[in-house]
């Protein structure tokens, strides 16, 4: 076992968060993301202020993409809710996975709304990262500092986004675009040292395009079924052979 | 009866069709994980699905790329991947790292093969 890590204080395991939110890649991959966003909230005539309320109450890409494209395609009310609730059901197994991590014996239910407020990828891949690193009772302002750096992170680069809109040169734009399912891709091969992750991660990646090819409907969501129970299908059955 | 979204205030279309439908799922999953530790099955699946479920994006942001991405050849973004995961394995699987050799080779692969 490593050395946990303690603080002195529930502020001081606060700003540790932060600052470990602030030292990782995913502040280049948040900054590209929302850089995008920003320039894409100009383009169909919505407002900055307008962009950093949705990063703070929605706060996640996905979701806000939608929002933001039907705006610009002209959508129905309709329509756009359903696109945004399908693309948040990855949100729902994030959640129940990271929850049991951060509570500890004195833990409130009310102290786990704001972590769960501010699930998302990048926020749960570091998470599942640092956490079993953290002493437990430190674990909750941990995550809502490394949450608050990430968040902080988005909402300044969607600003700048915004007001650099038109400029960016194509070659630059679509680096930026790439740093997301690289950094998405490499963080999950880190934190997948057991099998039954290794091979979450496997069955994902050739189950996502296929679907995607065949043109399943809901295509991430099955993907996300019939890999995750294919995997664990075969750790249960792992674990009693042994 | 079709209801545009323009037509609506954007501030109220936030609400109604960004938040309430996103949030409804981080909820559930607060309501879930009452009472279950870390170890316990359901936790371990929902975690396989979520993993399962972020590969697939993963590899569809790659293979199926949009907007200024989609204009780098298929061969060139497979080829950065791979480049970026054994970047990450040669430096002490440094994701950093990794990251850095995927969009050098991107920008590598793009003046040899593309544009």
């Amino acid at each position: 076992m490593s050395a946990s890590r303690t603080f002195s204080s529930s502020a001081a395991a606060y700003f540790a968060g932060v600052r470990s939110a602030l030292l990782s890649v995913y502040v280049l991959v948040l900054a590209g993301t929302y850089i995008g966003m920003g320039a894409l909230t100009h383009d169909v005539g919505l407002s900055a202020a307008w962009l950093a309320l949705s990063t703070l109450l929605v706060w996640a890409a996905p979701a806000q993409l939608i929002m933001i494209t039907g705006f610009g395609a002209g959508g129905t009310l309709f329509e756009v809710a359903l696109a945004v609730t399908l693309s948040a059901t990855r949100l729902f197994p994030m959640v129940v996975a990271l929850l049991p991590l951060l509570r500890g014996p004195a833990t409130r239910l009310r102290d786990m709304l704001l972590p769960t407020h501010f699930t998302s990828i990048s926020m749960w891949v570091e998470s599942l990262r640092l956490l079993p690193n953290v002493e437990r009772e430190y674990r909750l302002p941990f995550c809502n500092g490394l949450s608050s750096g990430y968040m902080g992170t988005a909402v300044v680069f969607g600003f700048v986004g915004y007001y650099l809109a038109a400029g960016l040169p194509p070659l630059l734009a679509g680096v930026l675009l790439f740093l997301t399912p690289l950094s998405f891709f490499l963080s999950t091969v880190n934190n997948a040292r057991l099998l039954v992750d290794r091979l979450a991660l496997v069955l994902g990646l050739l189950l996502g395009p296929m679907l995607a090819y065949w043109q399943v409907q809901l295509d991430l969501m099955w993907t996300g079924i019939i890999g995750g129970t294919l995997a664990y299908a075969v750790h249960r059955v792992r674990e009693v052979v042994q | 009866m079709k209801v545009a979204v323009v037509d609506w205030g954007p501030y109220f279309v936030l609400i109604l069709v960004g938040f309430l439908p996103n949030e409804v799922w981080r909820f559930v999953g607060l309501v879930t994980a009452r009472g279950l530790d870390e170890d316990s099955q359901l936790v371990i699946w929902s975690r396989t699905v979520a993993t399962a479920l972020l590969a697939g994006v993963i590899a569809k942001l790659i293979l199926f790329s949009s907007g200024e991405l989609a204009g780098f050849p298929l061969g060139v973004r497979l080829g950065a991947a791979l480049c970026a995961l054994a970047g990450y394995f040669t430096v002490k699987r440094s994701v950093f790292a990794g990251v850095l050799a995927g969009e050098a080779a991107l920008l590598l692969g793009d003046l040899v093969f593309g544009h």
